[in-house]
């Protein structure tokens, strides 16, 4: 087979329980491909010749039981995997090893899936480009100098272009769909407390939440069912019933009930996302939804009260890195002025601006002006997802406010960097799932995504949804393959 | 400096000062594992032998509650008449400290699990009652070694993440002696539900103390100081003496306390400046993310309360109602759990009264001598009772049962056979006794010709004289009657 990296998910595991390729042929498939794609920039850490062996065991003593039979898979780096460097995309985790695994990943490789390698990201999942890591930006395959969006950007662009069957990120405010919508991918956002938190690198704990990416709205169903699990060593894992999702999936979603959220048509937003939501509210009727006008009064405030929670919990989340346990250490006259250098070489811009801000939404007389109100707020952003839901059963908005922009075009510009995640962050701040799927091409060809919001642990009515309107867009990515060399 | 007076003043010139005083105690939760993490708690150990990821704060590890941490505290707020919040919330509080490893330590700010309750101590002037105004829970740091390496601090984080709950109490306490007594009510308390072992020596009870002054009869209280992290009772009581004295020699030269944190120098035994209150840190407490808010459910406080064992004030009160004890005896044996179990043992078969002064009297003597906690008595509470009785019974007189105490105390033998290899038995035989009172009444005929002519204190000289030539044996009560009979 010699198309194997641009198979889906779904469609390697048959042929690999067809026997018609091996589970070594896939990785090596991937490993070659990666070795002629380093111009991306996806890798952080390569865990190639340990994965051609794990691959030659399963093929072995195969185990076609496993739901991910010999797959390989490169995850973003913000997971923590036992024995394989883990650096959260900083310079401060350079050199950190974790001697543990997260609950995410221990459950992918209870079902036979292969780590292939660790993804670049934003540094400590801070940014809407993948330009803040450590590690340098990763380019989009869908063109040169493109960013592939943040904090993803790693996942994002190795789905893309096809460096991995399937992957997994981490959505705080969007950093799984605003990077799927920028590369023409599928990306899924679960519930808060659906995918445990154990072992992930915190960078907001009320909003962190992991989440497959992949090329098709299946083979994230199928990855969901796999990541998501209770967990006891995560106190805001929450248990309910989850279904196997991918079994499940179905494009019957006649009758549905989707409503559109008036306060999503932002000022200034491209005629092009204004075109691409109402070819969704066609394709949305065509698939047997009913299309139902919403309000979501207080969708303004949603990012600015995402920058004080976000900022806050990170300031107090990275308090950890500081020299003394574990990671990089500048060496110092005395304890403080090792913390200063440390933190001050350790960490990047971006994250440095983000504990600052935390630290003073925090402090002492700032603390009710802003983090207190910011609370209330979300309390609002969640009541108009409650009331909506009274009436719909999922609402469908644009992924993103555009397509993606140049690496550099807006690094001196944190605002319009944040702007990014504008119909994104009321989500995680109302701890729902959503997803985005690719839908259509601006001007310039790059990849514009819808995102489907779901009720709470509704994960199977929003694939359901995504599902069907994904098989009526069948959109398709064109990747010209220009960093091959 | 020891003031065992009714109060506490501090008298310079005209005028007299009062000293308020509130402290707030850090007890450790007495658990086999820690507050947020399945580390063993064990006292110790050898240097960061008791840490798991969690306590080290690794990228990624979360907090998980230690369910029975929070029944040991709703279990003493019980035990502190106190409200128990159905809702609480774990905070973070931020500050940067080599020995605290996630930089922040999880603590309760705005809503603790505890509320207001109260504590009630016997002084001997009578009862007082101190307020506890909460008891929260929060994990303790670990701990920096300046002094064993010439260049480094090293760091042990054995103790990080163990429990700790801190009672905060009311600026309620006026005196040194309620210091003291405080302190030992909240461990005595917090024994009989066995929710923190009360070793001050181990570190499992530490305090900060609160100490202000005001001029007596002054409603407004005067700019507090708080002392960091004493230890011991005896260094809280100097501390606040220092501190006290330092407060009112400031007022005297007309100059203004400053709020401020201090230390307690244990070798100068003065306090000194920490940090001022515009160097306080901002803490920047926030609710932590990575917990949920505590709810408790009725019935879960319900079988909390249903566990509680009778309590210091409780086991008092009935024994001065069934045992006729005074207020004060029963106080002190009430006051540790042990002792009041080795003193209901030794009363099931023995006079109440009696063994009551035995206990407080000779065997505290004992005890406080060799350094010994009751459990570990040479004496066990059935010899105790045994001697007793031989006392009861006339076998043996109260002197003579002191010689037998002395020996039992070498090796807990039983006191009925001391007195019969030794032969101490009390001579209580009449006729014997007469033998020798004759004799002693032959031989002074001045002093017996004395005493007739009215100088009646005499009796007791006649009395120490039987007594001497019986060898301190012959039965005092019967020699006294049949001395009157023939003197008079």
């Amino acid at each position: 087979m010699d198309n194997i990296t641009s198979l889906s998910l779904t469609e390697l595991i048959n042929n690999i329980k067809n026997k018609k390729i091996s589970s070594e042929e896939v990785t090596r498939s991937f490993i070659e491909r990666a070795e002629k794609s380093k111009t991306l920039n996806c890798y952080i850490t390569e865990n190639f010749e340990s994965a051609l062996k794990k691959a030659k065991e399963f093929d072995n003593r195969a185990n076609f039981k496993c739901k991910l039979p010999g797959i390989p898979i490169a995850i973003k780096d913000l997971f923590c995997t036992n024995g394989i460097k883990t650096t959260a995309g900083s310079k401060i985790l350079n050199n950190f090893f974790p001697t543990y695994e997260s609950t995410v990943t221990q459950n992918i490789w209870n079902e036979g899936g292969i780590l292939l390698g660790k993804l670049n990201c934003d540094e400590f999942a801070m940014g809407s480009s993948n330009e803040t890591s450590f590690f340098g930006n990763v380019q989009s395959p869908i063109d040169k100098n493109l960013v592939p969006g943040g904090s993803s950007g790693g996942s994002a662009s190795a789905i893309a272009s096809n460096l991995t069957p399937i992957t997994i990120g981490t959505d705080t405010g969007g950093s799984i769909r605003q990077p799927a919508s920028f590369t023409g991918t599928v990306g899924l956002k679960p519930t808060y407390g659906s995918c445990s938190r154990y072992g992930i690198v915190a960078f907001a704990s009320s909003l962190d939440q992991a989440g497959p990416m992949g090329k098709n709205v299946k083979d994230c169903a199928l990855l969901q069912e796999i990541i998501s699990s209770y967990d006891s060593k995560d106190s805001t894992s929450i248990d309910f019933k989850r279904n196997n999702y991918s079994e499940l999936l179905t494009n019957n979603i006649k009758g549905k009930k989707i409503g559109i959220p008036k306060e999503y048509r932002v000022d200034g937003m491209p005629k092009e996302i204004e075109n691409l939501w109402l070819k969704g509210i066609d394709i949305a009727k065509e698939c047997g939804a009913k299309i139902i006008d919403i309000s979501l009064p207080h969708t303004q405030y949603a990012l600015p009260t995402y920058y004080i929670v976000a900022p806050a919990e990170a300031s107090s989340n990275l308090a950890r890195y500081d020299g003394v346990k574990y990671g990089f250490r500048s060496a110092g006259e005395n304890l403080i002025d090792m913390y200063e250098k440390t933190r001050s070489e350790g960490f990047g811009n971006e994250v440095k601006r983000r504990i600052m801000i935390g630290t003073y939404v925090l402090s002492s007389g700032y603390y009710d002006a802003y983090y207190i109100k910011a609370q209330k707020v979300r309390k609002l952003i969640k009541n108009d997802f409650d009331e909506a839901y009274k009436e719909v059963d999922a609402i469908l908005t644009p992924s993103t406010p555009s397509s993606a922009f140049k690496i550099g075009e807006k690094t001196n510009d944190p605002v319009s960097m944040y702007l990014n995640d504008i119909f994104t962050v009321p989500v995680n701040l109302a701890g729902l799932p959503a997803i985005s799927i690719p839908a259509g091409l601006d001007n310039k060809g790059y990849p514009l995504g819808l995102q489907i919001i779901g009720k709470a642990f509704g994960e199977q009515n929003l694939l359901n949804i995504a599902f069907a309107m994904e098989e009526k867009i069948n959109f398709k990515n064109t990747i010209k393959e220009w960093w091959i060399k | 400096m020891n003031k065992n007076k009714d109060q506490y003043l501090i008298t310079r010139g005209k005028n007299t000062y009062e000293v308020v005083i509130g402290l707030e105690v850090h007890a450790q939760v007495l658990s086999n594992s820690k507050l947020f993490s399945s580390s063993p708690t064990k006292f110790g150990a050898e240097p960061n032998t008791q840490v798991s990821l969690v306590d080290a704060a690794f990228p990624g590890m979360l907090p998980v509650i230690n369910e029975y941490c929070i029944k040991q505290a709703v279990k003493t707020g019980i035990g502190l008449k106190a409200k128990i919040n159905h809702r609480s919330i774990f905070d973070r509080k931020n500050y940067f400290y080599a020995d605290l490893p996630q930089g922040y330590q999880i603590s309760q700010y705005k809503h603790p699990i505890v509320g207001e309750g109260k504590v009630v101590l016997d002084m001997p002037y009578g009862q007082i009652e101190v307020g506890i105004e909460r008891l929260h829970l929060e994990q303790d740091a670990g701990k920096s070694i300046h002094d064993m390496d010439p260049e480094n601090t090293l760091v042990d984080l054995n103790r990080s993440g163990v429990a700790l709950m801190e009672i905060v109490s009311k600026p309620d306490l006026r005196s040194l002696d309620e210091v003291n007594a405080y302190v030992k009510k909240l461990r005595s308390i917090m024994r009989y539900l066995n929710t923190c072992d009360g070793n001050m020596q181990e570190g499992s009870l530490r305090a900060d103390v609160n100490v202000s002054v005001k001029k007596k009869d002054s409603k407004k209280l005067g700019t507090r100081c708080e002392i960091k992290n004493v230890n011991s009772i005896k260094f809280m009581q100097l501390a606040i003496d220092y501190e006290a004295n330092r407060q009112v020699d400031l007022i005297e030269e007309g100059k203004s306390i400053d709020q401020e944190t201090r230390l307690f120098d244990t070798k100068k035994n003065m306090t000194r400046s920490m940090r001022s209150k515009e160097d306080a840190h901002d803490y920047r407490y926030f609710p932590d993310p990575d917990l949920l808010p505590l709810d408790l459910q009725d019935d879960f406080i319900a079988k909390i309360k249903a566990e509680i064992p009778e309590l210091p004030d409780e086991k008092k009160k009935r024994f001065i109602d069934k045992f006729n004890l005074s207020p004060y005896e029963a106080n002190i044996i009430v006051s540790d759990k042990e002792t009041s179990e080795y003193f209901e043992q030794v009363i099931k078969n023995s006079d109440i009264k009696l063994a009551t002064n035995w206990i407080t009297g000779e065997l505290f003597a004992l005890l406080n001598e060799k350094d010994l906690e009751i459990n570990k008595s040479p004496i066990s509470a059935e010899n105790l009772s045994k001697l007793m009785n031989l006392i009861k019974d006339g076998t043996i007189s109260g002197k003579i049962a002191k010689s037998v105490f002395e020996l039992m105390a070498d090796g807990n033998k039983d006191p009925v056979t001391i007195v019969n290899e030794k032969g101490l038995k009390q001579q209580s035989d009449p006729k014997e006794l007469e033998k020798l009172i004759d004799k002693v009444i032959n031989d002074n005929p001045d002093k017996v010709k004395e005493y007739k002519s009215g100088k009646e204190k005499l009796f007791g000289f006649f009395v120490g004289q039987v007594m001497k030539v019986s060898g301190g044996k012959a039965n005092p009560q019967l020699v006294n009657e049949i001395l009157k009979k023939k003197l008079n």
